[in-house]
């Protein structure tokens, strides 16, 4: 088993620890993984991204052209990667920001309003753990449990924030589980 | 301890504090910036020091003095940066010190650009700077084996009294692993006391020196290194990796490209191809008895070296099988990382 998720979006938008949270996660279940950053120019004003490969056999290469699923947080990144996901993988659009919908249909596509929901649960910068809870949900590579403990882990230090943070991975799963049922 | 998910610049830093080398000079350049980053928070911590010279000149040399010393000391850099301390390298070599260096390898010439490479395969195989000499360098392609090769570094380093180099890339130096310390077993420094500059209050002096004015002793001292450069060959380490029983063809990659290549064998290997890795470990000394002996077996028709430069290693590969084999090339360059999919493209093409 190999499978990767692209998480892409605007600097500033917690991409790079989203990202981070679902490779702690799968360590916490004994599966290899690495975690690929950009860095290169593009990441200055324009798109960040990082890709995570989750696997049960160590990893070969860790740069991957063509990932599994995507997690698109901004509109840049949903018209730069779109093309790039392997038929059968879940693109994942935070609604809040894209107004577009995905063209392809040999994917499933899961529409979620990250930064509205995260506003709504009182976080204004918690949209990427709304979306980490979303995908971890739709595409059941890790369990949600696993991804609520590496918070707890995590946030060990600062405790006020372990609450607030799973409160927003719990209701992104909720929804993709929702929308994910609409559409099968 | 559990697997802890590090970037490879910050294991790096936790790797050589890990083995005893609390002294770090350095000055930043991408993509190799969080080992600086890294050891500035954490040296304090451990009684270390980190001093971040006013440029790589500074640095090179303040771990020239620190290595004269008997101190473990190291630095790191990316490949411009690698160049602008060739010169106190090919002194530390000279003065037969051991230290460590580490390359986050970055696409050149020039200032290039800062996406991973394998551009400076001559440059650290070969010495880099003037005069007779060679670098024990490691290549590691996982975070992990990034950790277990700088503790074997310091260990090599005290072995021989030189200096080596981990060549590793910006995607070893930026992608986060699992890291298994306990895994690794620990490098404990060297009693270096009998040459060591460290006062003479009370014996004879000890001399570190690299100007050999009479010509005589210059070449003495040449030809003691040269001795040296042939005893480090048994530390050629390599990895054969894949096939079927009897490739047909050899892919020779290290580092990332070997990484890569491993994932097109893979899939290759399924398909029924039979094409293996052979993936040096140490590029200085090059493994090349064990790639004779492989290369010489009737099945094998072909070899490919995949690689993130122009064909760099292409020469050892040459060296080591005579050319009696047809050695064909693939490789991206200026900060691409090759992917699989052309790898078994440029392979099938091959067979």
């Amino acid at each position: 088993m190999q499978r990767e998720v692209k998480f892409a979006g605007f600097g500033g938008q917690g991409i790079l620890s989203a990202g981070k949270f679902l490779a702690e996660a799968g360590i916490e279940e004994g599966k290899e993984v690495a975690w690929v950053p950009s860095y290169g120019p593009e990441m200055r004003g324009g798109t960040a991204y990082c890709t995570v490969v989750l696997a049960d056999h160590p990893i070969g290469s860790p740069i991957v052209n063509a990932p599994m699923d995507l997690v698109a947080m901004n509109r840049p990144s949903l018209e730069k990667f779109e093309d790039t996901i392997k038929p059968g993988g879940f693109i994942l659009v935070n609604s809040s920001l894209i107004p577009d919908r995905v063209k392809r249909t040999d994917v499933t596509e899961i529409l979620i309003p990250c930064n509205k929901e995260a506003n709504d649960l009182g976080n204004r910068k918690g949209a990427n753990m709304v979306a980490l809870g979303a995908y971890v949900a739709c595409s059941g590579v890790i369990k949600l449990e696993t991804v609520l403990s590496i918070v707890r882990t995590e946030f060990q230090r600062k405790p006020q924030f372990i609450e607030a943070n799973n409160a927003l991975i719990k209701r992104g799963a909720e929804l993709a589980l929702q929308a994910l049922e609409a559409v099968l | 301890m559990a697997k802890k998910l590090m970037k490879g610049n910050e294991a790096i830093g936790e790797a050589a504090i890990r083995a005893g080398a609390l002294h770090y000079f350095a000055y930043p350049i991408t993509p190799q910036t969080e080992v600086a980053e890294y050891l500035a928070r954490r040296m304090p911590e451990v009684g270390g020091v980190f001093l971040q010279a006013e440029s790589e000149l500074g640095a090179s040399n303040m771990l020239f003095g620190a290595a004269a010393s008997g101190k473990r000391a190291f630095t790191s850099s990316s490949s411009p940066g690698i160049s602008l301390m060739s010169e106190a390298i090919s002194y530390i070599t000279c003065a037969e010190l051991p230290t460590v260096l580490i390359n986050v390898c970055r696409a050149g010439p020039g200032l290039g650009g800062i996406l991973p490479s394998q551009g400076d395969y001559l440059q650290s195989t070969r010495g880099g700077g003037h005069g007779d000499y060679h670098l024990l360098v490691l290549a590691p392609a996982t975070v992990q084996e990034t950790v277990e090769h700088i503790m074997m570094a310091f260990d090599l380093a005290d072995k021989y009294r030189n200096p080596v180099m981990i060549f590793a890339d910006g995607l070893i130096g930026q992608m986060m692993e699992p890291v298994d310390f306990d895994a690794v077993p620990v490098s404990k420094p060297m009693d270096h006391s009998s040459w060591a500059a460290t006062g003479a209050k009370g014996r004879d002096p000890h001399i570190v020196k690299t100007l050999y004015l009479n010509p005589i002793d210059n070449e003495k001292h040449n030809i003691h290194l040269a001795e040296k450069y042939e005893r480090m060959q048994v530390e050629a380490r390599h990895e054969i990796y894949g096939g079927l029983g009897k490739p047909e063809l050899i892919i020779t990659a290290f580092g990332t490209s070997a990484r890569v290549a491993k994932t097109a064998i893979d899939q290759l290997n399924e398909e029924g191809v039979d094409v293996a890795l052979f993936r040096p470990i140490t590029i200085y000394p090059f493994p090349f008895k064990a790639l004779a002996e492989l290369a010489k077996k009737k099945h094998v028709k072909t070899l490919l070296s995949v690689e993130m430069n122009s064909g760099q290693m292409i020469e050892d590969v040459r060296l080591a099988t005579q050319s009696k084999k047809p050695i064909h090339f693939f490789g991206r360059q200026g900060g691409i990382v090759p992917s699989p999919e052309e790898v078994v493209e440029a392979v099938k093409k091959l067979l």
